[in-house]
């Protein structure tokens, strides 16, 4: 009887996915239509911007300073063995640029940012104040959702750049100042071996992605979310294990495409 | 109950809003079957009914938020069509929908929840907005709360600014949504005086979803009852609490039994006891 009922459960768990996929990307191209009548009134995606991206910056800027610390003593310790030290510089804005800077701004963006919009729209959802803005003629697309996706996207590589700034600025506090490796060797090594197109820009073409990834799965779910508190609060733990799970296996992808043949 | 015929004879011809036929529900479990009804112009017409009975759904059919499986909506003539987008927010633009809590938006003052429809819909220069807000504040007597944040304000206060930001745009139909739930005896009073007043005011039609019946009794011109997904009862106040069929003089005299049955079906007690022999 139970091996009889696994087609099923296969199909109808086979059907559901697809349901999901198809209203997800449908979500999606809705936002993407959205944004041109969404961007005719700038100052919404400003104050999101300041919501999404200024207020995460303290969190991204103390991750991105003990990231930077650790990773500059751990990275002295095997570079000295070899007589490499003064690579430290480039080992760290490498590492940075590449992958950490990106793929952990994105996960602390997906977990500050990205639970805030899930809950925002959620609650908005649950006090039909979405339903409201409908009844109003007023389309949520443009006035609500549109402007947290696009600042999202213009957040991410913001964020992303701040933190590797600040983790490059911290391995230099650590590999110079403290530890007593040559200024010149740390700053040289980095501008000779870290090329600006292949480097930091698919480090910034990695956060543009995963901006877009978080910022749409925080609003899908929260769009999607049961109008109760226990539906917003699924939906944040939904918005977290999602958006990393997406950056992790897009990190992975990306990297595959970008830096193969280097 | 067969009161008047099946459309509203002394409406027929200037009905705004006519449901013809329509039929509706949430997946398996029907909602609305083949109602038909008919609201005129400058009205209060109270729509009434059990909790569950559909009488939510049918204002958000109206405002074309869910489309009817059978049957139509026409609003002024016009088919309501959730498809077409762009005349569907061309009809909303002349609706104005108070719903149950008011869904102010929490992150804009008193003074701005009512400003948003107007900074949406036209090109007004900020002293005329103000004016205008200002002067529908002053019809529900929160013109004093104007800078108010809505966390400040009362659930009835709420409900009020809610109005204000209904009417902002004076549309020629306005839906309430349970306006009397919750609310105290004062603030009750005072909800329903003004939707009466507003009404008479504005020459708008009035639609009340609610199943408090000596309120709506006391401001409708004529009232419909639903049950089951059927209209089952219609007709003035004064018609309805005369009428002998067995559930609208249940639901009108508020009776614990009657075709509305207290206990919810279930096995002989004696069987759920244990105490069968």
């Amino acid at each position: 009887m139970k091996i009889a009922a696994i087609p099923a459960r296969v199909g109808r768990f086979t059907l559901e996915g697809l349901t999901t996929l198809g209203h997800a990307t449908h979500f999606l191209v809705d936002l993407v239509r959205g944004i041109p009548g969404g961007l005719r009134r700038p100052y919404l995606t400003v104050v999101q911007m300041e919501a999404v991206g200024n207020r995460s910056l303290s969190i991204i800027a103390a991750s991105g300073a003990a990231v930077g610390l650790v990773l500059a003593l751990q990275g002295y310790i095997t570079l000295s063995r070899y007589g490499s030290a003064e690579a430290l510089g480039l080992l760290v804005a490498l590492a940075l640029a590449r992958e950490l800077g990106p793929v952990l701004t994105a996960l602390l963006f997906a977990g500050r940012a990205g639970t805030s919009l899930t809950a925002e729209i959620g609650l908005m959802k649950a006090g039909e104040q979405l339903v409201a803005m409908e009844m109003m003629a007023v389309d949520p697309r443009t006035r609500v959702l549109v402007p947290r996706f696009v600042a999202g996207i213009i957040s991410m590589p913001l964020l992303g750049a701040v933190f590797s700034m600040v983790g490059i600025g911290a391995a230099y506090f650590v590999g110079v100042i403290l530890i007593g490796i040559d200024s010149g060797s740390f700053w040289s090594s980095m501008q000779s071996g870290v090329d600006v197109v292949k480097d930091i820009g698919n480090g910034v073409v990695k956060t543009v992605v995963f901006g877009v990834t978080t910022t749409f799965i925080a609003l899908y779910v929260g769009n999607e979310s049961e109008p109760t508190p226990e539906g917003v609060a699924r939906a944040t733990t939904r918005t977290v294990v999602i958006s990393s799970l997406s950056v992790l296996f897009l990190d992975f992808i990306l990297t595959a495409l970008m830096f193969s043949k280097t | 109950m067969s009161a008047r015929p099946e459309s509203n004879s002394e409406s027929a011809g200037i009905a705004l809003v006519s449901i013809q036929g329509l039929t509706f529900g949430y997946n398996e479990r029907p909602i609305l079957s083949n109602v038909s009804l008919e609201f005129p112009r400058g009205k209060v017409i109270a729509i009434m009914g059990s909790s569950g009975c559909g009488k939510t759904t049918l204002l958000r059919l109206i405002g074309g938020v869910v489309s009817p499986q059978q049957g139509r909506v026409v609003f002024a003539g016009k088919t309501v069509d959730a498809t077409d987008r762009k005349s569907l927010y061309a009809m909303r633009r002349r609706m104005g929908m108070l719903f149950q809590f008011g869904a102010l938006f929490t992150d804009l003052s008193v003074f701005e929840n009512v400003a948003f429809p107007l900074r949406e819909h036209t090109q007004l220069s900020e002293t005329m907005i103000r004016d205008i807000v200002l002067m529908k504040l002053d019809a529900v007597g929160l013109r004093g709360a104007a800078s108010l944040r809505i966390a400040e304000i009362s659930g009835g206060m709420a409900r009020r600014v809610a109005l204000a930001r209904t009417i902002a745009l004076d549309p020629e139909i306005i839906m309430f949504d349970e306006p009397f739930t919750g609310l105290d005896p004062i603030a009750l009073g005072i909800t329903a005086n003004l939707i009466r007043r507003l009404n008479d005011a504005t020459g708008a039609t009035s639609l009340v979803v609610s199943h408090d019946v000596s309120e709506c009794f006391d401001i409708c011109d004529y009232a419909y009852i639903l049950s089951g997904g059927h209209v089952v009862g219609r007709g003035t106040p004064q018609e309805l609490r005369e009428v002998d069929d067995p559930f609208v003089h249940q639901f009108i005299h508020g009776e614990p039994d009657g075709p509305v049955r207290f206990h919810y079906p279930a096995p002989p007690y004696a069987q759920d006891l244990d105490l069968a022999a």
